[in-house]
């Protein structure tokens, strides 16, 4: 073997085992999704109807848990943050349309996935099929939108530390306070 | 041992339990994969797939298509695996669905006709997934991922997807049911 083939073998290797980690994450994702309740349209609808707070109880303490992890992690120089890019267009008119979508579907792209598993038909037949098709008419209207309201109001990547130009910590920590209280209080009223 | 099995058996978790989880999830696919945990891209890749099996090199040309790459990507597996992890889950604590068409809390307001439900699932879902990719990301990429990050277009887009979601839900079952 030359080694270019070699080379080459270790590139298929590689990606194979990369697929392979996103196999089993989304695994891990999906069984978490499911044990969390938020597979099922009766508990999405019931978030955003106010009367079961399940879905905002994983969100919050998914992301109090993750951000300190990820910024434990990036200030020891093991990981790069992976930011999106945004501005008013995308990010309030997008997620308005999203969130217009979310109460009529019930479901959103990933619990749909954990819907489908779960065995939800509506799920199946009728939100995965729509799902596709408008992600198929973004695709179709990309080239119309890509330069127009998609760049209304850019500002790019930045995260709020960058924003306010106030070191991670102080930032991280009363996100992560914040975010604890918002749940005790949550409790506290029974919901 | 009974213990320790019977929290997979079990059909739910207290959602703390669930969503810690799901952060610690977060730490790895980083450290490991160097990748946050995100969703909807996938569907708009496997939606230039299917377009490229109907129509052939058309879909590969658009420059939407070209920009997010139609292939088997590390993100395309994950979404895949949720549905089996969520599948496995629903199965070994006996919650695994069979014949449901229509949840208990449409039902209630909008009765049980399962073509109704879909109609409406179809419609809710073009909204959906057209809005996912608008705004670059969904409830896993926005609203768990990039949060986590403190991305600010990630606050904003997880603010206005629940501010867009409760008032549309409060009008749907409000006013129509």
């Amino acid at each position: 073997m030359n080694k270019e083939n070699i080379e080459s073998n270790k590139d298929v290797v590689t990606v194979k085992r990369d697929l392979l980690f996103g196999l089993g994450f989304g695994i891990l994702f999906g069984f978490l999704l499911h044990k969390g309740g938020v597979t099922k349209y009766d508990v999405i609808v019931g978030q955003l109807l106010l009367i079961d707070f399940t879905v905002v109880k994983v969100m919050l303490s998914a992301v109090a848990t993750g951000m300190i992890g990820i910024y434990f992690m990036k200030s020891m120089g093991w990981i790069k943050l992976s930011l999106k890019g945004g501005s008013v267009g995308m990010n309030v008119i997008g997620a308005l349309i999203f969130g217009v979508g979310f109460a009529v579907l019930g479901y959103c792209p990933g619990t749909i996935a954990g819907a489908i598993g779960n065995g939800y038909l509506d799920a199946i037949v009728g939100g995965l099929a729509g799902i596709l098709m408008g992600t198929w008419i973004f695709a179709v209207m990309y080239p119309k939108l890509k330069d127009g309201i998609l760049k209304k109001g850019d500002f790019g990547d930045i995260t709020l530390p960058r924003l306010f130009k106030l070191n991670e910590w102080v930032v991280v920590v009363p996100a992560f306070a914040l975010i604890v209280l918002l749940l005790f209080w949550i409790e506290s009223t029974g919901f | 041992m009974e213990t320790i099995a019977s929290v997979f058996t079990s059909t739910s978790w207290s959602p703390y339990a669930a969503g810690i989880g799901i952060g610690v999830l977060s730490w790895l696919t980083f450290l490991i994969s160097g990748k946050p945990i995100a969703i909807s891209t996938s569907f708009a890749q496997a939606s230039g797939m299917i377009e490229g099996v109907i129509a052939g090199e058309k879909a590969r040309q658009r420059p939407y298509y070209k920009k997010i790459k139609l292939r088997i990507n590390w993100q395309l597996m994950l979404v895949l695996g949720v549905v089996i992890g969520s599948f496995l889950s629903a199965i070994i604590s006996g919650d695994f669905q069979v014949g449901v068409w229509v949840p208990s809390l449409w039902a209630a307001a909008f009765g049980d006709s399962a073509l109704l439900r879909v109609i409406v699932a179809v419609a809710g879902g073009i909204i959906l997934g057209f809005g996912a990719r608008f705004a670059g990301g969904c409830t896993s990429g926005h609203g768990i991922s990039g949060t986590l990050q403190l991305s600010v277009s990630s606050w904003i887009s997880a603010i206005f997807f629940f501010i867009g979601g409760i008032i549309t839900a409060h009008l749907i079952f409000k006013f129509i049911a």
